[in-house]
């Protein structure tokens, strides 16, 4: 059966690609309700309980993420200092690593999982009991009224989120290699000063922004475009944390690429561990 | 001269042909109530005239202006005409009544919120809710969240209320009360109403125009009287809500 094989593989791409496009008109009316009126006193009152949602009730998910990122990242790298003689100069390589990469990327993930359920499971279910064309129907249009403080929200918070997560991933590693496996406190920390800079904090905080923005508009989409029942719901918050995970993953890897050419255009080359 | 207008109206949804070229006119101050089987497109026929739906080919027209065409931002401002109850009501279950009620205001006035809450409690008091403005719609049984939701409809006092299936999922007495309320509004403010419904009852107490949608197209257009006098077999076997010998024949296959 060439053929009908040929018709499913055609009738995916095709699928594919209108999916593909239909995002990118969501995302378009997005940004264009967000110059027109995102930030309009009548549309910011819809950003606090955004904000309350995505920021505050996800600190305790973030704090424990975050101090056993460093946890681990102490345990992990001992032993291999401690061949080298280097225990010391840990610090260097937990805080980078937290700073940069995991605290960042695994941050995203725990809150893809946590804010981009959540925003799929309800404007899922507002979409299958017909709340979305309530709005519609009222004037009003469901991508300011509800996308729009979403996304802000999730822009705006996970940067904030990603130094909290940093914050206790660089006290978990710092309690972990001091107080439970005897690195001296002050070299700890000198080396960890020496090792990390501004740039690589900054450049932790700032692709948070783009996680945030992916898992926003992503959950978002999701929801709206659900199938009918409760399995629609579902089954659109499981494809929502995978599309977002996979987002998260590629803007690591061109962020990483871009912010490295950036950096060694400002600082040059510079050794770690020096 | 008419309020609404279809013209030659063709939707599908796949391979699935639900309307295949509906003409309808409806003047202003009609009370116009369209049956069908399930499945038979009423309700699409119904998001087609507020434009929750485009046709595929065709003209939606209301006052004169063809609106089908419309982007969403102007067709915004066409919809505030346009009240709309959904069958299962629609609240925001994150808000109270009386937030659900005013939302229309608070996203289209300049009233104060002091206003805003009186008028919610005023449309409430005209659906005979007046006490449930505090509470959260899932507080409330089926027939009060179709009131309640019928207070946010008339809220910016519109010239059109849309009715979908307004008495589905109600017992008969609570169905009688939608009827009464339906004809109240109809009185009362003057409102042209379009209802899709497959309760034969509520349909003769509300309608004075009747239409059919069957496979597709309108079968049948008359008054209350008309239906039940209609030759039509289709249109017979509905209104006494009868199966035919193909329907019947289906709990036969084993």
């Amino acid at each position: 059966m060439p053929v009908a094989y040929v018709e499913k593989v055609g009738k995916q791409a095709v699928d594919a690609v209108s999916v593909f496009g239909d995002f990118c008109v969501f995302v378009g009316r997005t940004f264009l309700w967000l110059f027109i009126s995102g930030l309009r006193p009548k549309n910011l009152r819809l950003l606090l309980p955004q904000m309350y949602e995505v920021g505050v009730r996800s600190v305790p998910v973030i704090a424990i993420t975050g101090a056993f990122i460093g946890m681990v990242l102490a345990i992990e790298s001992h032993a291999t200092f401690k061949t080298l003689g280097q225990e010391e100069r840990m610090g260097a390589i937990i805080n980078i690593s937290v700073v940069k990469q995991i605290g960042p990327v695994l941050a995203a993930v725990m809150l893809a999982g946590r804010i981009g359920g959540a925003l799929t499971a309800e404007l899922g279910t507002m979409n299958v009991t017909e709340q979305l064309d309530a709005l519609r129907v009222m004037g009003s249009d469901p991508i300011r009224y509800l996308v729009v403080p979403r996304f802000l929200a999730c822009v705006l918070l996970l940067p904030i989120l990603t130094i909290y997560s940093d914050l206790l991933g660089v006290l978990g590693g710092w309690l972990v290699s001091t107080r439970f496996l005897g690195v001296p406190s002050g070299p700890y920390w000198f080396y960890s000063q020496y090792g990390v800079d501004n740039w690589q904090i900054f450049e932790g905080i700032i692709k948070a922004a783009f996680f945030g923005a992916a898992i926003g508009l992503i959950s978002c989409y999701k929801g709206f475009n659900c199938g009918s029942g409760a399995s629609g719901v579902g089954r659109a918050c499981t494809e929502s944390f995978v599309a977002s995970f996979i987002a998260i993953i590629i803007i690591n890897f061109f962020s990483a690429q871009v912010a490295k050419d950036f950096y060694v255009a400002i600082y040059g080359l510079r050794s770690i561990i020096g | 001269m008419s309020l609404i207008e279809l013209k030659n109206i063709h939707k599908r949804f796949g391979r699935l042909v639900v309307l295949d070229g509906v003409n309808l006119s409806i003047p202003a101050g009609q009370s116009l109530v369209v049956i069908g089987a399930s499945g038979s497109g009423k309700s699409v026929m119904l998001k087609h005239i507020v434009g929750l739906l485009k046709p595929d080919a065709g003209e939606v027209h209301f006052e004169d202006q063809r609106i089908d065409a419309l982007s969403e931002r102007k067709l915004a401002k066409v919809r505030l005409k346009f009240g709309f109850l959904f069958q299962m009501g629609a609240l925001f279950d994150s808000m109270t009544v009386a937030d659900n009620v005013g939302f229309p205001l608070v996203e289209h006035s300049t009233k104060t919120p002091t206003e805003i809450v009186e008028i919610a409690r005023q449309k409430l008091a005209m659906v005979g809710l007046p006490d449930v403005g505090k509470k959260m719609p899932g507080e409330l049984s089926g027939g009060q969240k179709k009131r309640v939701a019928l207070a946010r409809a008339i809220a910016l006092n519109p010239s059109v209320i849309l009715y979908d299936e307004p008495t589905t999922g109600l017992d008969p007495i609570r169905s009688d009360v939608i009827n009464e309320l339906i004809l109240k509004l109809q009185r009362e403010l003057h409102v042209t109403s379009v209802t899709v419904t497959h309760d034969m009852q509520s349909a003769f107490k509300i309608a004075d125009r009747i239409v059919m949608l069957h496979e597709g197209k309108l079968r049948f257009d008359g008054t209350p009287d008309d239906v039940r006098q209609a030759t039509d077999p289709v249109v017979r076997r509905f209104v006494r809500g009868e199966a035919d010998e193909a329907e019947l024949a289906t709990l036969n296959q084993t």
